[in-house]
């Protein structure tokens, strides 16, 4: 089977299982639901400041949100010892990855979408003047979250104490992709015309990089 | 690898190891008189500039080791042989303790010079956030069980995580940043007097013999630690007879792709 043919196939069967157990996007949506209403509590009701670190919280909740979205993309396949199918699958171990990515990056991207409209109606963030490249920085931001995320959620469930490290690795190897995806939000939303093209640049080279290299290792990663 | 495995038993024996220790003595001795006696302060920023003579090549190293790192972990999935993990984190530890330095010394720096201990300029952000992937890296090794997973994992954050310092060096020309642009490393003559730049250059060359001299150390430790867990678990224990031990130990002990 080719690449795209097998990344397919596992990315379809992730998505059906998650549309027909709805187990992730019912324990990760209300997640990120109490982080919004809990960075309200800290920042206080003051409608300016809410609104000033919108773009900032949107993207937090969804990253928090995204570390257990990761982990259980995975959990469903340790659960079950389908795992061992998947190393024993004849096909290349990067194909798996692309698929398990995409599926991730597809229920990222509807809990991003999500998380936007509480924030829309809880902060009164307004989505600016320009929707489309609003939603280019959403999907390479997505896309370069999930590109680390589906490689190390693979590190969260192979072993009984590794979880523990996993987020500790996560924040700081996604910080680049969520500083950039939060300043390029941060300067859509606020209106006007600035220039957004080099934090997009900067989240589309990330993608780039972690997409190949989580290409490349996966199987070193599966290979246990 | 013949020719490394030659290099790494050459530097590796009690002799060896000592000059290299006196000579890394020796060149921070000489840098620390230089850098203090001999070079006159900074025309605009006084005495405060001579911190450069560590910051700088504090920050080199610690990029080198990353590096080291990098290339290490390639080769460890490469091959498989345990002596490239051992590189890998003897080189993980040191960098980490070089780039924390750097920003330790750098917020020193910043204070009289920007009047801020810290600032949210890129490239310290970027250090910053590098010092946490190897911090990362580091602890993801102490909550492995088995040494080919531990190995094989951390090669893998290795790789993944040395991809991000490209970033760093270019987010300097991405940005327009509160942060001094590079004086030595760029296309034209270096924007630095002589003595300064001669100074700058022996303080790199005495870092790297303090690093490499922390390597060859480091890496007996290592030596030493494998040999140990090997004596312990060739010895059966109820633990070590579960099958994904004992095969974990086989692995590591022959190489996966003889």
């Amino acid at each position: 089977m080719t690449v795209a043919r097998v990344a397919w196939t596992v990315g379809v069967k992730d998505l059906r299982v998650e549309l027909r157990s709805r187990s992730t996007m019912s324990t990760v949506v209300p997640f990120a639901a109490t982080m919004l209403i809990a960075f309200g509590f800290a920042l206080g009701p003051g409608r300016t400041l809410l609104l000033q670190t919108a773009p900032g919280l949107l993207w937090l909740a969804a990253l928090f949100a995204a570390v257990e979205l990761f982990h259980r993309a995975y959990l469903a396949e340790s659960e079950g010892d389908a795992l061992e199918g998947l190393l024993l699958a004849p096909v290349d171990k990067g194909a798996i990855y692309l698929g398990k990515a995409a599926a991730a990056a597809v229920q990222l991207m509807v809990l991003l979408c999500i998380t936007t409209v509480m924030v829309v109606a809880l902060f009164g963030l307004p989505l600016g003047e320009r929707p489309a490249l609003l939603l280019l920085t959403f999907v390479l931001g997505v896309v370069g979250l999930t590109a680390l995320g589906s490689l190390l959620g693979l590190l969260a469930v192979l072993g009984r104490t590794r979880r523990a490290a996993v987020p500790v690795l996560v924040l700081p190897l996604l910080s680049p992709v969520v500083i950039a995806a939060i300043r390029a939000t941060d300067l859509l939303t606020r209106g006007g015309n600035h220039d957004v093209g080099g934090w997009l640049g900067l989240l589309a080279a990330f993608d780039a990089i972690f997409l190949a290299s989580g290409f490349l290792v996966y199987g070193h990663v599966l290979e246990d | 690898m013949k020719l490394s495995n030659r290099v790494l038993t050459r530097v590796g024996t009690r002799g060896a190891q000592r000059a290299l220790g006196w000579a890394t003595l020796a060149s921070l001795a000489v840098t620390v008189v230089m850098g203090l006696l001999v070079v006159p302060p900074d025309a605009t920023q006084g005495d405060v500039q001579r911190l450069m003579y560590v910051h700088v090549p504090a920050a080199w190293l610690a990029f080198m080791s990353f590096g080291t790192v990098f290339v290490a972990s390639i080769a460890y999935l490469r091959t498989g042989r345990i002596q490239w993990d051992r590189i890998a984190v003897a080189s993980a530890e040191i960098g980490v303790q070089f780039c924390a330095l750097t920003l330790v010394l750098g917020s020193l720096w910043g204070q009289p010079v920007w009047g801020t201990w810290w600032t949210w300029d890129p490239r310290l952000t970027t250090t910053a956030v590098l010092l946490l992937i190897y911090v990362g890296y580091l602890a993801l090794r102490r909550v492995a069980d088995s040494p080919t997973r531990r190995a094989r994992w951390s090669a893998v954050i290795g790789i993944v995580g040395f991809l991000d310092v490209p970033i760093v060096h270019m987010s300097v020309v991405w940005w327009r940043s509160l942060h001094q642009e590079a004086t030595v490393l760029r296309p034209g003559a270096p924007t630095i007097a002589g003595s300064m730049l001669a100074t700058l250059l022996l303080a790199v060359l005495a870092f790297s013999l303090a690093y490499a001299y922390l390597m060859v150390v480091r890496l007996r430790v290592g030596r030493a630690e494998d040999r140990a867990a090997g004596t312990v678990l060739s010895t059966p224990t109820p633990r070590a007879q579960t099958p994904a031990r004992v095969s974990a130990v086989t692995v590591t002990r022959s190489s996966r792709h003889a």
